[in-house]
């Protein structure tokens, strides 16, 4: 099936920010609590589904000479739309993305994937493209996030719900953490990691298929 | 705030690059080697200066007198993209050797988080016109300190024994984040001990 590809892709194989190296900036600074990374990343799927959508609808409309202006006049309709929201329903998480929620409008996913992908296919496949590229982005946010939360501060912050207030403690850690890690600096040592771990799976999968072919 | 406690805190406490991300792609991208990072640190030090006057004064005379606040994510990122054509025709025609120095990266300055970060962050922060450029040029001269030191560093990296995994991109991240520690020993107090607060 062609839609599951689409869907599927953004996930894996060909991660945004693990693979393709897009969106750093959001990637490394809301990544200190889990809840800020679920936060972000359902921002960004949001007016990512939205945006390819609604360039892909417009892709006969719109003149090429021009195309670049109109994608990012409707990338930022849509967050100036999750921003109203946020800050309307979540004000808490609209304090803590800060900076971050209108800098979605500069993520190089969002105008990658309407200038590569929305501006030459269907609707229903952009659509799909979007919630792939989207949750790839999440999952990506919140893997860095648990690691940086669990070893830097021993907790796991989500959101509060009736009674519970959302923080699950883990035991050991949270006497001795470590405390850089959600600093800066941590930010940057996990994702070089990361991507290392990234480079010698591919690296070892590489070398096994040559073995095989031998 | 001073123009020299500003200028102190865009460049070293808040640096754009180590301290808050903002132009991470350049940063990673555009670092290979010393000279093609000191031209984008410059056509980058350049565009934040001017985006955050302008966009101040688009702020200040366009949007708030009208209660268009919530406009700014949209106004801001159109006369970013606008000034980055501007810049480029000007430079061209006043002066070709800075073009081609700074040619190849002016449009990719368009999407640089660092542009649209500082003209938002000088809006959450009430700066003045004064107070917005000296901002935008020292998030700019910030940013131009991070990526020449790291392009330096990539230089030597090239010629370091690195295992395989770590080549390229994740070295570079590590070697960010022994940058990002030395500068946590800037911080807020500086600005206390040197009587600018």
């Amino acid at each position: 099936m062609a839609n599951k590809k689409e869907l599927t892709k953004g996930l894996f194989k060909e991660n945004p920010t693990f693979v393709l190296l897009l969106g750093l900036c959001p990637t490394l600074g809301v990544t200190t609590m889990v809840s800020n990374a679920i936060g972000m990343g359902f921002s960004v799927l949001f007016v990512l589904t939205l945006s390819n959508i609604m360039i892909s609808l417009l892709r006969n409309v719109i003149p090429d000479d021009v195309r670049i202006p109109s994608y990012i006049v409707i990338i930022s309709s849509f967050v100036t739309i999750i921003e109203m929201l946020l800050h309307a329903f979540v004000p808490s998480l609209y304090t803590a993305l800060g900076v971050y929620l209108p800098l979605i409008v500069v993520n190089c996913i969002i105008l990658g994937r309407a200038e590569a992908f929305a501006n030459k296919n269907t609707v229903g496949d952009s659509a799909y493209d979007g919630i792939g590229m989207g949750l790839g982005f999440t999952i990506a946010l919140l893997l860095i996030a648990l690691i940086r939360e669990v070893l830097g501060s021993g907790t796991i912050t989500l959101f509060p719900l009736g009674e519970w207030s959302g923080v699950i403690h883990i035991p050991l850690i949270e006497a001795n953490p470590i405390r850089v890690i959600t600093l800066a600096p941590g930010a940057l040592l996990v994702m070089g990691c990361i991507i290392a771990f990234n480079n010698y799976r591919d690296n070892k999968k590489a070398s096994n298929a040559k073995r095989e072919n031998k | 705030m001073s123009i020299i406690a500003i200028l102190i805190t865009y460049i070293f406490i808040s640096n754009f690059i180590l301290v808050q991300f903002l132009g991470m792609c350049p940063f990673i991208g555009v670092s290979k080697n010393s000279e093609s990072a000191l031209g984008m640190g410059m056509a980058v030090t350049f565009v934040t200066s001017i985006a955050s006057v302008v966009t101040w004064a688009v702020y200040t005379l366009l949007l708030a007198p009208f209660g268009l606040e919530y406009l700014r994510t949209v106004a801001f990122i159109l006369v970013i993209a606008a000034l980055v054509q501007v810049v480029e025709l000007v430079i061209r025609k006043i002066s070709p050797p800075l073009y081609k120095a700074l040619g190849i990266y002016l449009p990719l300055i368009t999407t640089n988080c660092a542009v649209l970060g500082i003209a938002i962050i000088n809006i959450d922060q009430d700066y003045g016109c004064l107070q917005s450029f000296f901002a935008g040029l020292a998030a700019g001269l910030g940013f131009t300190l991070a990526i020449v030191l790291m392009s330096n560093i990539r230089e030597k990296l090239d010629l370091a024994p690195v295992r395989k995994s770590f080549k390229g991109v994740p070295i570079a991240f590590i070697s960010a984040c022994l940058m990002a520690l030395a500068f946590m020993a800037f911080d807020k107090s500086l600005l206390t001990n040197l009587h600018l607060v």
